[in-house]
């Protein structure tokens, strides 16, 4: 990232006082000055570490002893390694026949909530968030007195295998934790999606969504208390996504 | 089509065949379109150059009657030089654009007589070298409050994105941008939020930086076009409008546009623009964008991305870049998918007559990285692309994926021995900040411009 060290890399400017302001409060890299037309070396290096970080984040796995200490029970998708996790978003929405029977066998069935976690596009985001995270979900959702499933870990997931999974343990609504994109910034980053009456095939808009959890943006205790007023709320009114927002300005005008 | 399938048995229709000549992409894999085999490609590669443009003319990929994007380039057509080319097979077209003797003039001659399909077609049979060679061989200008495009000159969109939209950030990166020499294609910056309000905000901080500055180039918000329409009804100074465009008309819809809207936001930036000249349109597109959207009716993402400048064609812009590597590994999975099909878009831009240019970019979670992009604009300034985009060292830190940096400008003029748009360029001099076409002792210090 650029920081006080960048602005030492711009030999002479006009108004160093400026500079400083700039670069400051300006989030991009800016002010790193030049090597003839290139950048120089540190700052070189320092972009193409933190577009290492990223690329780790994504073809790294969440560590198995990571999924046994959280006490999740750990299912794939129909994707066998990452290549093609990455090529064939489809495979990573659905579960197989056996992998149902697992579920059923290692969960339980019928759960007002289903929690999944999946590494999505960053193990790291996983690791850095869900110890903070999960807790307070748990502890949150028994205060208001809903019953949890057994948390499920899924590998190589997108975010619609939470419809299959919700399906399959007929839950009522069903919330994944899941890797977000990894930007130079942050490959920590992790977003929430929940539904309420998850159905494989269902329509985008019934999901509803909290993003950019990580210390440097929303941080997971605070997305935790968040998301146990939206479970909250979506088990109550038996609604999620569009259908919750929509019927928010309908109560607003009366 | 009936004469394929008597021809070559195993491919039951052309767009089929089309889909299945293509060069390797996941996006069409995913679609479950794509060749099974290296051998079948080459097979649907061979019976697609014995096809004749009338063949291709009379089978759109999406019909007539069920979408506008083919209604818009079938109709566009000029008919006296459709009917001369008719016959030719899409070798043949190749080997007509591939000719030494072939010039610029001779191009724009049969221009008018192509449908999207078939210079889809006529690419998917050319290397990369080929795309290259015929790409730079064409020159396509268009004049806004500057002319684009004119031999000799290589240009750059400043692109100062912020992730909260702050204006005095915008304005920083742009005085950084400037610094490099970067910015004389647009200063475009990408909203996060999508209102008319904060399009009119960032609209009045760049148009006033760049009337302070009398800097020679145009401003643009990309947000929403009918979000810029409000905003330009409401008096803010756009230069030109942006949009968005995918080929097919479920694709467009999925993009909240169609062609009556877009007429509509012609006729509004034709009146109501701050710019001069008469090309006041910025478009971007993409391979994959179809798809993305569930809207790609059967056809490979290389003839959509095609159809999209067919229908950019309608308007005469003065800009149109794919954004090449931001869709995702599903769609191009690595640098090399990325660079070929930078090649291609740009090829088929500028043989519709296209102004063309290419955000050679990447994500993160693609198997590319900075040298595959720096390979793809070196690539792309010697096949003659009018523009590439700039962010801050080539990290975008509100869209989250990386491009070429201002720096990247400098040194591509460098490399090729080009210049700025010529007012650019002589209010670059005047600023200090090139001389003798380098960069001088100022540049790349933002707070030359306080």
């Amino acid at each position: 990232m650029s920081d006080k060290r960048a602005k030492d890399r711009l030999d002479g400017p006009r108004d160093p006082d400026l500079l400083e302001r700039i670069t400051d409060r300006n989030p991009s890299r800016l002010g790193v000055g030049r090597a003839g037309s290139r950048p120089r070396t540190d700052t070189l290096l320092e972009f193409r570490a933190d577009h290492g970080i990223a690329r780790d984040a994504v073809l790294t796995n969440v560590d198995e002893g990571f999924i046994e200490e959280t006490g999740l029970v750990k299912i794939g998708t129909l994707i066998e390694d990452t290549e093609e996790y990455l090529a064939r978003p489809d495979r990573g929405r659905e579960i197989s026949a056996e992998t149902a029977e697992y579920l059923r066998e290692h969960c339980e069935e019928g759960p007002e909530v289903q929690l999944v976690v999946a590494d999505g596009l960053s193990s790291s985001a996983v690791e850095a968030n869900v110890p903070d995270l999960l807790p307070i979900l748990l502890d949150g959702l028994a205060d208001r007195d809903l019953r949890v499933g057994t948390p499920v870990f899924v590998e190589y997931g997108r975010v619609d295998v939470m419809d299959a999974i919700g399906e399959e343990l007929d839950a009522d609504c069903c919330v994944i934790l899941i890797g977000e994109r990894p930007g130079l910034a942050s490959a920590e980053s992790l977003s929430a999606y929940l539904v309420y009456g998850p159905e494989r095939g269902g329509p985008t808009a019934k999901k509803s969504v909290i993003s950019n959890i990580h210390q440097g943006g929303l941080p997971p205790v605070e997305a935790g208390a968040q998301l146990v007023d939206l479970i909250a709320e979506m088990c109550e009114r038996e609604r999620s996504g569009i259908d919750l927002r929509e019927d928010d300005r309908e109560f607003v005008t009366d | 089509m009936a004469t394929i399938s008597r021809r070559e048995g195993e491919f039951d229709s052309l767009r089929a065949l089309l889909a299945k000549a293509n060069e390797r992409k996941t996006g069409d894999e995913l679609a479950g379109i794509a060749a099974d085999s290296d051998a079948e490609r080459v097979a649907a590669k061979k019976a697609l150059s014995r096809v004749t443009l009338r063949e291709l003319r009379e089978n759109p990929v999406v019909p007539y009657q069920e979408d506008e994007v083919t209604r818009v380039i079938q109709d566009a057509v000029r008919e006296p030089i459709y009917e001369r080319i008719k016959e030719w097979s899409v070798a043949e077209l190749r080997e007509f654009l591939v000719d030494s003797s072939t010039t610029d003039r001779e191009i724009r001659a049969i221009r008018e007589g192509l449908t999207s399909e078939m210079i889809a077609a006529v690419a998917k049979l050319m290397s990369n070298m080929d795309l290259a060679l015929v790409s730079s061989r064409m020159t396509i200008t268009a004049r806004c409050n500057t002319t684009i495009g004119e031999p000799g000159t290589l240009s750059f969109r400043l692109q100062p994105n912020d992730p909260a939209d702050d204006v005095e950030n915008v304005l920083d990166s742009t005085r950084e941008g400037l610094s490099y020499g970067t910015g004389d294609a647009v200063i475009g910056i990408n909203p996060v939020v999508d209102s008319a309000e904060n399009t009119a905000a960032i609209l009045e901080a760049t148009h006033g930086f760049i009337e302070e500055w009398a800097v020679p180039t145009q401003n643009c918000c990309l947000s929403h076009v009918t979000t810029q329409m409000e905003a330009i009804r409401e008096g803010a100074p756009a230069d030109m409008v942006f949009q968005s465009l995918a080929g097919t008309e479920a694709g467009n819809e999925e993009f909240g546009i169609d062609v009556s809207l877009l007429d509509e936001a012609d006729e509004l930036a034709r009146r109501r623009c701050s710019s001069s000249g008469p090309n006041v349109w910025y478009f971007e597109t993409g391979q994959g964008a179809e798809l993305s959207g569930d809207a790609h009716e059967g056809v490979d993402q290389l003839t959509l991305e095609s159809r999209c400048y067919g229908l950019a064609k309608r308007y005469d812009p003065f800009l149109l870049n794919t954004v090449v590597g931001f869709i995702g590994p599903e769609y191009l999975y690595d640098g090399r998918q990325v660079i070929r099909a930078g090649l291609e878009d740009v090829f088929m831009g500028k043989l519709h007559g296209i102004p063309m240019g290419i955000d050679a970019c990447y994500t993160n979670h693609m198997e590319a990285d900075q040298n595959d992009i720096e390979t793809l604009a070196i690539t792309l300034a010697a096949a003659g692309s009018n523009y590439f985009i700039t962010v801050p060292m080539g990290d975008d830190v509100m869209l989250n994926y990386q491009s070429n940096s201002y720096h990247d400008a400098a040194t591509l003029r460098e490399l090729f021995g080009r210049e700025p748009i010529e007012p650019f360029g002589e209010w670059l001099r005047e600023m200090g900040i090139t001389e003798n076409g380098r960069l001088t002792e100022r540049a790349g210090d933002p707070t030359v411009f306080a």
